[in-house]
C-alpha cells in the first residue's frame, strides 16, 4: 500500500521533529515537508499540527541509538544548522537509515547523507571560528557578548565558554536567532530574547579595546601584508563582531562616559531570568 | 611612558617571532582562577592580522632593551630604535584583560637580553609568577628559554609556562658565528636537550603523584630565520627532522627573513622576504610531520632547493611514477597520503565510504575530494580518474597551471618570466 503524503508541522524543537518521524511511521505517511509552526506561511495542502510527544520522540531516540551510538548526537547537530529545510532532509536520511541499517553510515556521499555532512561541517567550522572571533565586553565585571552567526550554535558554544569562563557571569547574545546563552556560578541557560541591545562601555572597557586595537595594528608585518590570505581566514561576515576592526570609541572624559548607574545595567535587568523567560 | 605606546613598542619588536600556537595543553578550568586551556587540538586563532597570520596569543617581549648585537635583528644594541620594558603588574593586568575579553588565548613571553641572559629569565619568572599566583591566570603561556640561562632557571620557567622555546635563529653554526657573535650552537641545544629530559622525567613523574607539578606541558618548539643566510632547504629540512626526532620537538616555525636593519653580511633592504620560501618549507614540515615522508625523499644533494613552481609533494610524485596511479578503491591509507592534493582528512573519507561500497569519480567530489592535482595520480576502479591522458611533462605543466593561481603576484611575474626561458 502507497503512504499518503502530507504536511507536518511541529514546535520547532528537536524532540517535536522526532515526534514528526514517529508520526509518519505509525500513520504510514510520507511528509513532503516538515514546518515549524513559528514560521508558517498559509498552505493549501494538508497540514497536520504534530504535538511534541516526549514518550515518541524517546522511542524514535531508542531505535536509533540501537543502529548506532553516532547517530544521535550527529542528528542533533544536523538539527542546529542552517540548511534549508533541514527537518525533511533529517527525515529522508533517518528513512534510509533504517531501511539500510548501520552500514548506510559509511555512504558518505549518499545524496540523503551528504548534504547534512557538509552542513554539518559548515557549522563546526563556525562554531570554531566563534570560539576565537567573539569578543565579550566588561561591564561592572560581567562579560557580555554578541554574534551574528549562520547556524544556531549557541548549544555549541555553550561547552566552551562555560569551561573558560567558569569563574566568571556571561552572557552571549545570538542576533541571527534571538535567544541568549546565560552563565552565572556554575550554571548556563539558553533563552529567547526578542530584543536586545548592548550597554555603552565605561572607561575602562574603552581603554582595553583601545589597547587591543594598538596590538592588533603592531603585530602586523607590512613587508607581508597580505589581505587575501587575512580574507580567508577572517571571513568579512565576523568583522562587524570584532573589537579590532571598529573605530576607536569617543574618549572619555575622567571615566566619565556613558557609563550607567551602578545596579543599573540596562543590559541584563536584575530580575532578568523573569524578563528573558516572556521574550 | 605611556601603556599604549609600550605595548605597541614590545609588539612590534615581538612580531618576528613567527611561533602563535596555544595548541599541545589540555587543562580544564581550576576554582578561583582565571580560563583554561583551549579543548580543542589546534588551538585557537582569535584573530587574524593584515598579513594574514593568526593571532593567538599576546606575544611581546618583557624588554627590547638587548645587550646583544646579532646583526640581523631589529633590538640589537647599536641599532637606534625606542627601548620599554614592561612593569611585571603592567604585563599580567594586560594579560588577564585581554584573555577576559576573548581577545587572546594566553601570553607568549620572550625578551631581548637585559645584561645577561639568567638575570632576564629572572625577570620573565617574577612576571609570569606574579601572572599566575597573585592573577590566578590558568589559560595558555609561552615562554622563550634565552640560550645561555642556567638550568635551575629554566626548570622554574617550564614549571609556570606551558611551553617553552629556543630559537635555533640560524640554521648552521657558521651563520651563528658570523651574525649572532653572542650566540653559540652548543648554548641554544643544551637548554633544548634540558627540556627534552625535563619534560621526559615529569611525565613519569606525573604518571606516580597525580600531584607532582607540571613541567612545560605542551612540550617546546624553535624557530629558525630563512633567507638570510646561505643555507640550502635540505639543509634546513635535514635539521628540521633531526629536532623532531632527536629534542621531541612539537613544532619547527620558520620566519622568512625581513630586512629590517642594513649590514654587509645580510640581504639588502630592498630585499623581498622569500615568503615563498617560507611557504615550501612548511608544506615540507606538514609532510615529515603528518604524510610519512623522510627528508631525504623530498630533497637530494642534486637539488638542494625547492621548486618554487610547485608544491614538495607534486615534485615528489613526478619523480615516482613506479609509486602511480594509486587505485582508490583499494590503496591503503600511507599510500593515499602521499598522493598530491590528498590529505589527512580526504584519505580518512575516502577509507570510510568505501566500505559501503565501490567508490565512483563523481563520489570522490561529493567526499569533497578535491581532484585539481589528485586527478592525475588516481584510479578509480582501474580508470584514472583524469579524462585527459597527459604525458609526464603535461601532467607537470597542468599541475603548474594549477599551482600558480594560488601564487601571490609578485611569485607569478617570476614563474612567467621563468616559463619563457624554460
Amino acid at each position: 500500500m502507497a503512504w499518503r503524503e502530507i504536511i507536518y508541522q511541529y514546535d520547532g524543537s528537536f524532540d517535536g521533529l522526532l515526534s514528526c518521524i514517529y508520526e509518519s511511521y505509525t500513520q504510514k505517511e510520507r511528509p513532503t515537508a516538515i514546518v515549524d509552526a513559528g514560521d508558517a506561511e498559509p498552505c493549501i495542502f494538508d497540514v497536520r499540527t504534530v504535538p511534541t510527544d516526549r514518550a515518541h520522540a524517546q522511542r524514535v531516540l531508542r531505535s536509533l541509538r540501537k543502529i548506532s551510538g553516532e547517530v544521535v548526537p550527529f542528528l542533533q547537530r544536523a538539527f542546529l544548522t542552517c540548511l534549508p529545510d533541514k527537518e525533511l532532509a533529517i527525515y529522508r536520511f533517518v528513512a534510509k537509515l533504517y531501511r539500510e541499517g548501520p552500514q548506510y553510515l559509511s555512504r558518505l556521499s549518499d545524496e540523503d547523507y551528504q548534504p547534512l555532512l557538509r552542513a554539518v561541517r559548515h557549522m563546526s567550522g563556525e562554531v570554531e571560528h566563534l570560539r576565537g572571533f567573539l569578543r565579550f565586553s566588561v561591564f561592572d565585571g560581567m562579560l557580555g557578548a554578541e554574534i551574528e552567526p549562520k547556524n544556531r550554535v549557541l548549544p555549541l558554544l555553550r561547552g566552551h565558554f562555560c569551561d573558560r569562563c567558569y569563574n566568571e557571569t556571561f552572557f552571549i547574545y545570538d542576533r541571527t536567532h534571538r535567544e541568549a546563552l546565560l552563565y552565572a556560578g556554575g550554571v548556563s541557560r539558553i533563552v529567547p530574547l526578542d530584543a536586545f541591545e548592548m550597554a555603552q562601555p565605561d572607561g575602562e572597557e574603552t581603554e582595553y579595546r583601545r589597547l587591543w586595537r594598538r596590538f592588533y595594528d603592531s603585530v602586523a608585518i607590512r613587508e607581508r601584508e597580505n589581505s587575501k590570505l587575512q580574507m580567508t581566514h577572517l571571513p568579512l561576515r565576523y568583522r562587524s563582531t570584532m573589537t579590532e576592526f571598529q573605530p576607536d570609541e569617543a574618549l572619555s572624559v575622567d571615566g566619565e562616559t556613558a557609563l550607567p548607574p551602578k545596579g543599573k545595567c540596562d543590559m541584563l535587568p536584575e530580575d532578568h531570568t523573569e524578563r528573558l523567560r516572556m521574550g | 611612558m605611556e601603556l599604549a605606546d609600550k605595548l605597541a613598542i614590545l609588539a612590534d619588536a615581538a612580531k618576528y617571532d613567527a611561533a602563535c600556537t596555544s595548541s599541545g595543553a589540555r587543562r580544564s578550568h581550576r576554582e578561583g582562577m582565571i580560563g583554561n586551556t583551549s579543548s580543542s587540538l589546534a588551538g585557537c586563532c582569535h584573530s587574524f592580522s593584515a598579513d594574514g597570520r593568526c593571532i593567538t596569543l599576546l606575544k611581546v617581549l618583557l624588554s627590547n632593551d638587548c645587550c646583544y648585537d646579532c646583526k640581523y635583528c631589529v633590538n640589537r644594541r647599536t641599532n637606534e630604535t625606542r627601548r620599554a620594558t614592561f612593569e611585571p603588574r603592567e604585563l599580567a593586568e594586560l594579560t588577564i584583560g585581554f584573555y577576559r575579553r576573548n581577545y587572546i588565548e594566553g601570553l607568549f613571553l620572550s625578551s631581548a637580553v637585559l645584561g645577561s641572559p639568567d638575570r632576564t629569565t629572572e625577570l620573565m619568572i617574577r612576571a609570569l609568577r606574579l601572572l599566575r599566583e597573585e592573577y590566578r591566570f590558568n589559560g595558555y603561556i609561552h615562554a622563550k628559554a634565552i640560550p645561555g640561562t642556567s638550568p635551575e632557571l629554566i626548570e622554574q620557567l617550564g614549571l609556570l609556562a606551558d611551553r617553552l622555546s629556543v630559537n635555533i635563529e640560524l640554521p648552521s653554526e657558521a651563520s651563528l658565528r658570523s651574525l649572532a657573535p653572542n650566540k653559540t650552537k652548543r648554548a641554544i641545544l643544551a637548554p633544548m636537550r634540558q627540556i627534552r629530559d625535563q619534560v621526559v622525567e615529569n611525565r613519569e613523574a606525573l604518571a606516580k603523584y597525580r600531584s607532582a607539578p607540571h613541567f612545560a606541558p605542551a612540550g617546546q618548539a624553535t624557530q629558525l630565520i630563512v633567507g638570510a643566510t646561505g643555507e640550502s632547504d635540505r639543509h634546513i629540512l635535514h635539521l628540521t627532522e633531526s629536532l623532531y626526532e632527536r629534542y621531541r620537538l612539537r613544532r619547527v616555525f620558520y620566519s622568512a627573513y625581513v630586512p629590517v636593519v642594513e649590514n654587509t653580511m645580510l640581504p639588502s633592504l630592498e630585499t623581498k622576504p622569500p615568503l615563498l620560501r617560507e611557504h615550501r618549507l612548511y608544506q615540507a614540515d606538514w609532510l615529515l610531520r603528518f604524510y610519512g615522508f623522510r627528508a631525504e625523499e623530498l630533497l637530494s644533494e642534486d637539488a638542494p632547493d625547492f621548486d618554487p613552481r610547485l608544491d614538495p609533494k607534486c615534485c615528489w610524485a613526478l619523480r615516482h611514477p613506479e609509486f602511480f596511479p594509486v587505485e582508490v578503491n583499494r590503496a591503503d591509507y600511507e599510500a593515499l597520503l602521499r598522493v598530491p592534493g590528498v590529505g589527512v582528512v580526504s584519505a580518512r573519507r575516502i577509507l570510510t565510504a568505501r566500505r559501503a561500497g565501490a567508490l565512483h569519480v563523481d563520489d570522490l567530489k561529493k567526499l569533497g575530494v578535491v581532484l585539481k592535482r589528485a586527478q592525475y595520480f588516481l584510479t578509480c576502479q582501474g580508470r584514472l580518474v583524469s579524462p585527459l591522458r597527459l604525458s609526464a611533462a603535461g601532467v607537470m605543466a597542468s599541475l603548474m597551471a594549477a599551482e600558480r593561481a594560488a601564487l601571490p603576484a609578485a611569485q607569478f611575474e617570476q614563474l612567467s618570466l621563468f616559463d619563457r626561458v624554460g
